[in-house]
């Protein structure tokens, strides 16, 4: 098969360091080819399919720490990316009319199949400079602020809202507490949860905690195969419990931060699965499998009437948690 | 060590493992702001204000209900809730075992206690947590206790109080606890649409999933003075940014003057605060 479509050079992660150097060794044999005397193109063939299977089986076998891992890559497609893929006539708004433009939650409108939609999504950055203009994709109130305006404006002209989760979290920074980011992220689930429009959530990447949740309240919650949904993270729930964030791998394993755990927990509705050996290897091809998902997670919620759209998603978030009762004396 | 020891039942040979934390052992404290020395019974009676520097200690959530509510009354919501270990949840110590021990502590079966009653007989459902109960952080049973809380309050056409203290999310939860913070904002319209007031009072702690989801959206929202509330803990942010963080950085009297909350409120006059507040809201004659 292919290299890796989309990065321009592929970045391998610890655990991938067996197809790091099978892929290493293919594009040497690739570029002694040319001036070689002997065909060796059936030998890259061979090391291909291997690179192939080798991905396939460290893929099919990782634990929840290596998953979130790929759910950081650096190469993994980001909200924009997806928006891409996905949409036409995307058209990006900008800033909470309150306080400023937080580049780390982007958003607009857009056509999806034809459709017009809002599109709601944090956003990492791709290089260093992109990295600390977007703040890491760590959101600050006005983020959160202009998130909620055009779920409002949604709501307004009755477009279904597209959300696309991946944050290591809500910032914590001084001035993002000066302007009340527990109030940003608190009114923004109160108003998400009676949003009079269909709101189909996916996390993309990681789904890190309140500032996650901020923006995945719905009617669908969806996950990309490799994302991760938490309440801390998993380098944070060590640090405090085991104190020790080398721990984290542990964390991770007990938390449930995966697509599969949580589905099995019934917390998520839906697993999109992602090209073979994540989705930052092609990310037309995790698009496509999103575009499906998301085809899908509208036609069950598009035709509910706006009050039983409200009284669905109502009693799922009341439906949430785990306890048992016992009456008392 | 011998016979009369054996005879003894269990209970009492443990002694009062709810007394050992909260109430103070001995007939004296110390103030942990001005340091004064204070005869425990008073400070009992001043509701744990320092009546020095006037420094507000940790109230235990039973205490807060006797200190707010009329006598006459009072039933308990969402006692029958209790909590389950639902992801199996082990680290230096098991979920199972950390709940038995805060039961052992603190006497209550979960960080959230909840009561139907009347404060100056206006009637109120009043949610207090329980910080000594690890933390006070909200998981399933905080987060169920408070909307059967909010749902007798929709039945009874009465308001919705809640006095909250916690460190935020309850980690052994996993991601049960994080959607709390969603169950517990969401029930907030069916209040909303009934037009029914919610009050929030936040005391010392309030951080994280709690101060992010219903806490901050209070038709009014008071803080006690001095209280720590904020979204993340003042170690992580300077963990974050590196520098030091401004005096009286996330306390009550900065978020006042940050515009994050209406009122701060003296917890000896807070009960009086209180109903003025409710006559108010529901158009009521003043409390008499």
């Amino acid at each position: 098969m292919a290299p890796p479509k989309t990065p321009a050079k592929a970045s391998f992660l610890d655990f991938e360091q067996p197809i790091a150097e099978l892929i290493a060794r293919i594009e040497e044999l690739r570029f002694v080819q040319g001036d070689s005397a002997v065909d060796i193109s059936e030998e890259i063939g061979r090391l291909e399919a291997k690179a192939q299977a080798l991905t396939k089986e460290v893929y099919a076998k990782l634990t929840p720490w290596q998953i979130a891992q790929v759910a950081r890559h650096p190469q993994r497609p980001y909200t924009l990316d997806y928006a891409r893929h996905l949409f036409t006539d995307f058209v990006e708004l900008h800033g909470d009319r309150a306080f400023a433009d937080d580049p780390a939650i982007v958003g607009g409108m857009a056509r999806f199949q034809g459709q017009p939609v809002v599109v709601i999504g944090h956003q990492k950055g791709r290089d260093t400079r992109e990295k600390i203009q977007r703040n890491f994709g760590m959101p600050r109130p006005e983020g959160y602020r202009k998130a909620l305006r055009l779920m409002r404006l949604a709501e307004k002209f009755g477009l279904p809202v597209l959300t696309f989760v991946d944050t290591p979290g809500a910032y914590p920074g001084i001035d993002a507490e000066e302007r009340g980011q527990a109030e940003a992220i608190g009114r923004n689930l109160y108003v998400m949860s009676a949003l009079k429009v269909p709101i189909v959530v996916t996390v993309i990447g990681e789904g890190g905690s309140g500032g996650a949740l901020a923006i995945a309240v719905g009617d669908v919650v969806m996950m990309m195969q490799y994302a991760t949904y938490a309440v801390i993270s998993p380098e944070g729930c060590a640090s405090i419990l085991w104190k020790s964030a080398e721990k984290a791998p542990e964390a991770a394993e007990i938390m449930g931060i995966t697509a599969a755990r949580l589905k099995t927990l019934g917390l998520i509705d839906r697993i999109v699965p992602e090209p073979c050996g994540g989705a930052h290897r092609d990310h037309a091809a995790a698009a496509q499998s999103l575009r499906k998902a998301l085809i899908e997670a509208l036609r069950q919620v598009r035709d509910l009437a706006p009050a039983e759209l409200v009284d669905r998603r109502s009693a799922r978030l009341m439906g949430y948690g785990r306890f048992r009762e016992q009456a008392t004396a | 060590m011998n016979w009369l020891h054996k005879l003894l039942p269990p209970r009492i040979k443990r002694g009062e493992p709810g007394t050992r934390k909260g109430i103070p052992e001995g007939l004296w404290s110390k103030c942990p702001a001005c340091e004064a020395v204070l005869y425990a019974a008073d400070l009992e009676t001043n509701l744990h204000v320092c009546p020095k520097c006037g420094h507000h200690g940790r109230l235990r959530a039973r205490a807060w209900l006797d200190t707010l509510l009329d006598s006459e009354g009072r039933f308990e919501i969402g006692a029958e809730v209790l909590p389950v270990d639902p992801l199996k949840f082990k680290d230096s110590k098991r979920y199972v075992e950390r709940l038995q021990g805060a039961r052992e502590e603190t006497r209550e079966a979960d960080a959230l206690v909840v009561m139907q009653g009347s404060i100056r007989t206006l009637p109120l459902v009043l949610a207090c947590f329980e910080f000594d109960f690890m933390g006070g952080s909200m998981g399933s049973v905080v987060g169920e206790r408070l909307v059967r809380g909010v749902r007798v309050a929709l039945e009874g056409q009465m308001s919705f109080v809640c006095i909250t203290a916690s460190g935020g999310a309850r980690m052994q939860e996993g991601l049960f606890s994080l959607l709390q913070m969603a169950k517990t904002t969401a029930v907030l319209n069916e209040l909303a649409a009934a037009r029914l007031p919610f009050i929030s009072v936040l005391t010392d702690p309030t951080m994280g999933g709690v101060s992010a989801s219903f806490a901050m959206l209070g038709d009014i929202v008071i803080a006690e003075p001095g209280a720590l509330i904020g979204f993340a803990g003042p170690r992580v942010i300077e963990q974050t940014v590196r520098e030091k963080l401004p005096e009286g950085f996330q306390r009550s009297e900065f978020l006042l003057g940050k515009g994050a909350i209406d009122m701060i409120v003296d917890r000896r006059s807070l009960r009086e605060r209180l109903a003025g507040l409710l006559t108010l809201l529901q158009r009521l004659p003043a409390p008499g």
